[in-house]
């Protein structure tokens, strides 16, 4: 039904599955986060497959570099619970499980039997960077300032809560 | 297509997982960070095999990546907060929303 896909997603697809099973089921939080980082990576090596490699440096740059950074900073700060051998998860542990098997199965059942996609001859614009510049600039440009101001808001409010009272 | 897709869903099974059983804040958003994952392989999916004429769902994506980091600062600077008044990140702390 679409062409064969190459031996780097197969490679890629396994590193993301085992290693977001990984993050969800270890007891250890740190490890739980470089595991997210070498899932966040692979995904960026999936976004090149895509022909998206703007996006696949975004991803390096922002998740890789900076929110699993972030992630392992509040892990540190907040180390009480990281070494102790108390459990990670809650009750429902079994419900869940469930619940998401059937979630993956039945959303895998629906991907497979829907013939209705369209699809596209045409190829991707060749010029990545240059077509994303020219959307941010024209097409996107409400959409591109509100997350200027959403970031800069993000940052007053992290600032406001972490700070010490000082009163 | 099909198997971009199926990625996709897999990835956000396990990561709907993590956020149903994780008892530690950090560990909820580290799960939360991979369902954003699967539905931005969702979007550069379609954009390659279905609507190629521009690339409206890579933009999206990066919006998406950006209010994700949003999120993730704003809910890091909670669990701080957290960590600071109850000397622990576990989600049964959070029974009091106001002060």
């Amino acid at each position: 039904m679409d062409a064969p896909v190459s031996l780097v997603f197969w490679i890629l697809s396994f590193i993301i599955i085992v290693s977001a099973f990984m993050v969800v089921s270890l007891k250890n939080i740190f490890h739980c986060a470089l595991f997210l980082i070498l899932c966040l990576f692979s995904v960026a090596g999936i976004y090149l497959l895509l022909n998206a490699e703007f996006l696949a440096a975004a991803q390096v740059l922002i998740y890789v570099g900076a929110v699993s950074i972030l992630m392992i900073f509040a892990i540190m700060l907040t180390s009480q619970l990281a070494s102790k051998r108390i459990s990670q998860t809650n009750e429902n542990k079994l419900v869940a499980f469930f619940v998401c098997l059937m979630f993956g199965l039945s959303t895998l059942v629906l991907i497979a039997n829907t013939h209705v996609w369209r699809y596209s001859a045409q190829a991707l614009p060749e010029a990545n960077v240059l077509t994303i510049g020219k959307y941010l600039m024209t097409d996107f440009m409400l959409p591109f300032e509100v997350v200027s101001v959403l970031l800069l808001a993000a940052m007053i409010g992290a600032i406001v809560l972490a700070r010490k009272e000082t009163s | 297509m099909f198997y971009y897709l199926a990625l996709a869903a897999l990835l956000f099974s396990i990561g709907l997982y993590g956020v149903l059983t994780r008892r530690n804040i950090i560990g909820i958003l580290m799960s939360l960070e991979l369902m954003f994952n699967a539905a931005n392989i969702n979007f550069v999916t379609f954009n390659k095999f279905v609507i190629t004429d521009g690339m409206t769902g890579q933009v999206f994506a990066l919006f998406v990546i950006a209010v994700a980091a949003a999120e993730a600062v704003v809910g890091l600077a909670i669990v701080l907060l957290v960590y600071r008044n109850w000397q622990g990140i576990k989600t049964d702390y959070i029974n009091v929303m106001k002060w």
